[in-house]
């Protein structure tokens, strides 16, 4: 099964629909309520970073009977350095975005704990690209 | 315990709730940090914060969440609440702050 979502860069309002509706189709599925919620976490965590930090993202997402496939690419600044990106507390998250509760640095962290495989790979200037896969079976 | 009888026993305001006495509450999770909810919250759980736009609704739907609960006296925006009631998340206030209020829920659920 293949799905796609759009995100818009600042659309916070909207950030998480398509965790919500991925979500929505893995319960149809069936899929174990714990890798369901592997899955949320780090596409909702995917999808906040494309309305915090870039300014327009799409989603692909692909189930078959092994493995959830979700590949995040957006346009944006993109990240210098990726592995400072990826520890644990470092954000450059606006005052705004972070009196919302969002930039405590905690995403990239949350979702490199909650994919089986994660590849995150940038372009600064053009733009960002995640693949967060999860396996079905164990 | 049902969320009927925690709306009860804590005295809290209610901004939107359905089936409270379907509901169950299993614990707490304090937290502002949206993240932090996220990846630690439970399904079940309450949500005390005082954060109240949008995302918070979204994230307790995502988590399955009982109900949020916000401290201090914060309403929460007319839109939060319909969002709150498509999705079907119960929204509570209290106007203490929320070391009161989590200290009280943990009581209640040790009880
Ligand atoms: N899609 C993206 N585009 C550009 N920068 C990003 C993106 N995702 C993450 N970053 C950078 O990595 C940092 C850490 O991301 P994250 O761990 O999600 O924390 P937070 O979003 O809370 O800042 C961000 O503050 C930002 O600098
Ligand atoms: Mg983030």
């Amino acid at each position: 099964m293949e799905l796609s979502y759009d995100i818009g860069g600042g659309d916070f309002v909207n950030a998480g629909r398509a965790s919500s509706a991925v979500k929505g189709i893995l319960k149809q599925l069936n899929i174990s309520a714990v890798l369901i919620k592997r899955v949320v976490i780090a596409l909702y965590e995917a999808e906040v970073n494309v309305a915090a930090h870039a300014s327009a993202g799409k989603i692909s997402v692909s189930i078959t009977k092994d493995v959830i496939r979700i590949n995040i690419r957006d346009k944006g600044p993109g990240i210098a350095d990726i592995e400072l990106a990826m520890q644990e507390g470092y954000s450059t998250a606006s005052k705004e975005v972070r009196e919302m509760g969002f930039g405590a640095g905690m995403g990239l962290p949350n979702i490199r704990k909650n994919s089986d495989t994660f590849n995150i790979s940038s372009t600064p200037g053009e733009g960002t690209e995640l693949e967060i896969i999860n396996r079905l079976s164990n | 315990m049902k969320l009927k009888e925690v709306i009860g026993s804590l005295d809290l305001e209610v901004f939107y709730v359905s089936n409270p006495e379907g509901k169950t509450v299993s614990g707490g999770y304090v937290s502002d940090l949206l993240s932090d909810v996220m990846g630690n919250a439970e399904k079940n759980e309450v949500w005390i914060t005082m954060q109240s736009h949008m995302n918070v609704v979204a994230i307790a739907s995502l988590k399955e969440l009982s109900a949020v609960i916000f401290v201090g006296g914060i309403e929460p925006a007319e839109a939060v609440v319909r969002k709150a009631e498509e999705e079907g998340i119960a929204l509570l206030g209290t106007k203490l702050p929320t070391f009161s209020i989590a200290g009280r829920l943990y009581q209640l659920l040790e009880r």
